[in-house]
């Protein structure tokens, strides 16, 4: 476009308004439709585009760079290394419990959130939310199902992925800390499930919860019921259990505590430790095995 | 045989989890023991060869040279937690499409549930309650499980079966785990969820709950078995009796820690090795409590006027 150097008048030649506006004019009629065949064509190959390239940060074709791309470049799955030892895949050796247990985790909390939208932590609404939701709620019955089961079930996930770490040996060194981690995780998981067996208020989470807070009253030296308690000074009043009940009897101001320690409290703590968790198992050296066996004569006797 | 009680109990929606635990448990008992035994043959062979234990790569699983030491995360281990991840699902989905969870009536704190069940998790230290009081039970007891459970990693000494099933290298370890998880743990709640009926009393599978039943039994305690009625003579004679089972049962634990598991003994340094023993003694004696209670009517061994035990 050699004319439109002279447009701006620099030449010398003047132009006039007319002729500007056929130019422009004619510009759209020549170079729209060879921009909508470049468009068309880089449509062509999708994965050129600048949408793409700046979502996807590596190709996809089957190769081994492109595979351990897959699991580094990617947050979710980076916790991940790129290559694992290959028995370590065997559901036989790992049981898949950690995993499960957090899987369990991540449904508990989405179905967590949506009962949350239909609950009231108080004494009034507490116990009818749950009837809006068995009847009314669309799939309100199989939401608060999904979120009791799938708590039970966690439970017995911990417990069983604890059990295989000890049966492999894989609490030892260097993974130490990270076997403490997880049995705090595990009181982390009792307590959840503890708290929210509560925030029904019905007569089943209601003396459950008496009879587990019933045993603070007992705690040496701050229950008002344990030993030395009394020489403490402990009272019905200001002992522990009144502390975690917020009163003297399971009510409105027990439940708001369940509520919010079932809710907001232990998920983060939680929430925390998984963290540690997880990045410790990487950093202890992956999973623990399957290892070689080790033979009786080859122990090294660490120097004392 | 009251089949109809019998089925209620097995079909609360919140004793499920329990049913089901426990065919989840014999499965991976199994699953683990299978390799631990293929994994001790494959010890025992390698000990007897040098030559082959140079060579083997030494697991039991095949492996030929050549293979792969290492896979790609993808795809051989991300469809793996896939997998189990729709697994998952299914099972949520049609476990909460069949099975309502529970829900009674209003909370009424006039009317007691009876029995009033704590959670099945924690139905093992319910249980605890028949034979401790509460603040041992309920307050004692979780603390030292759990820091139990913490000190383990740094009292196990034994540089053997990191990393892979076995039994015949760990069986101390092994065993003592086994005792508290499955019969300390599985065994009480199982007791505490199927047994127990109104007024916590021990019903029989298959057994009526008959909420008016009446037990009549006369609980003693150890003292008054020998004629000590003093204060004083009860809290001395009791912390000798507790005293004794730590003394002398510490010293059967030893004699026979230090013949059976020599290597293991001498590397635990004296922190290491009286931690095991508090904790392997505080455990046998739950057992021994619950015997004494249940066979010769013992209450409390211990009776001082701030705690008994």
């Amino acid at each position: 476009m050699a004319d439109e150097k002279n447009a701006n008048g620099k030449n010398g030649k003047s132009v006039g308004l007319v002729d500007r506006i056929k130019e422009d004019l004619n510009s759209l009629r020549t170079d729209l439709p060879a921009k909508a065949k470049e468009q068309v064509e880089g449509l062509k190959n999708p994965t050129k585009t600048q949408l793409y390239t700046s979502i996807f940060r590596h190709k996809h074709d089957d190769t081994p760079r492109n595979r351990a791309l897959g699991v580094l470049s990617n947050v979710f799955l980076h916790l991940h290394p790129a290559k694992i030892n290959r028995d370590a895949v065997r559901y036989s050796y790992t049981w898949g419990m950690g995993g499960i247990t957090f899987y369990l985790f991540l449904v508990l909390t989405f179905t967590g959130v949506l009962l949350m939208f239909y609950y009231h932590p108080s004494k009034v609404q507490a116990f009818r939310d749950v009837l809006y939701l068995e009847h009314d709620v669309p799939f309100g019955k199989l939401l608060r199902n999904m979120h009791r089961w799938a708590a039970h079930l966690m439970v017995i996930a911990v417990e069983l992925h604890m059990f295989r770490v000890f049966l492999t040996g894989s609490y030892k060194k260097p993974r130490e800390f990270n076997w403490n981690v997880g049995v705090i995780l595990l009181v982390l998981t009792l307590l959840l499930s503890f708290t929210g067996y509560l925030l029904p208020d019905d007569q089943l989470g209601f003396w459950a919860v008496t009879v587990g807070t019933n045993m603070a009253r007992a705690t040496p030296l701050l229950g008002h019921e344990g030993p030395f308690g009394a020489q403490m000074g402990m009272t019905p009043y200001n002992d522990v259990r009144f502390g975690l009940l917020g009163g003297s009897i399971v009510d409105a101001n027990a439940l708001l505590r369940s509520y919010i320690w079932h809710c907001i409290g232990i998920p983060i703590i939680a929430l925390i430790f998984m963290v540690v968790h997880f990045w410790r198992v990487r950093k202890d050296g992956g999973i623990s095995g399957p290892n070689s066996v080790m033979l009786e004569s080859e122990i090294k006797e660490p120097r004392k | 045989m009251d089949w109809h009680q019998l089925w209620e109990i097995m079909s609360a929606p919140d004793n499920v989890p329990i049913i089901a635990l426990i065919p989840l448990l014999a499965f991976y008992i199994f699953l683990a023991w299978r390799q631990a035994h293929a994994n001790d043959l494959l010890i025992e062979q390698l000990e007897g060869d040098a030559a082959l234990a140079k060579t083997h790569h030494r697991k039991a699983w095949p492996f030929k040279p050549g293979w792969q030491k290492e896979v790609h995360v993808w795809p051989f281990l991300l469809r793996v937690e896939f997998l189990a991840a729709i697994i998952v699902t299914i099972i949520l989905m049609v476990w909460s499409i069949t099975l309502n969870a529970p829900l009674e009536e209003p909370a009424n704190p006039n009317l007691t549930m009876n029995p009033a069940k704590a959670p099945w998790y924690f139905l093992g230290l319910q249980e605890m309650l028949v034979y401790f009081d509460p603040w041992i039970a309920g307050v004692v007891m979780p603390t030292l499980i759990i820091l139990g459970l913490m000190v383990i990693p740094y009292i196990d000494t034994n540089p053997l079966g990191a990393g892979y099933y076995t039994w015949k290298q760990r069986k101390f370890e092994i065993g003592t785990f086994l005792f508290g998880f499955i019969v300390l743990w599985v065994s009480m709640i199982t007791i505490g969820t199927f047994i127990r009926g109104p007024g916590w009393q021990w019903f029989w599978p298959g057994q009526t709950w008959d909420h008016n039943r009446l037990i009549y039994e006369v609980n003693r305690d150890l003292p008054d078995l020998f004629g000590i009625t003093s204060n004083l003579g009860k809290a001395i004679f009791g912390a000798a009796v507790v005293g004794g089972f730590f003394a002398i049962g510490g010293f059967v634990v030893h004699a026979l820690y230090r013949r059976y598991n020599s290597k293991n003994y001498q590397r635990k340094s004296l922190l290491q090795y009286s931690i095991l023993m508090v904790f392997f003694l505080t455990m046998i004696g739950l057992p021994i409590k619950m015997l004494l209670r249940l066979m010769f009517h013992i209450k409390y061994v211990w009776i001082t006027p701030w705690f008994n035990v």
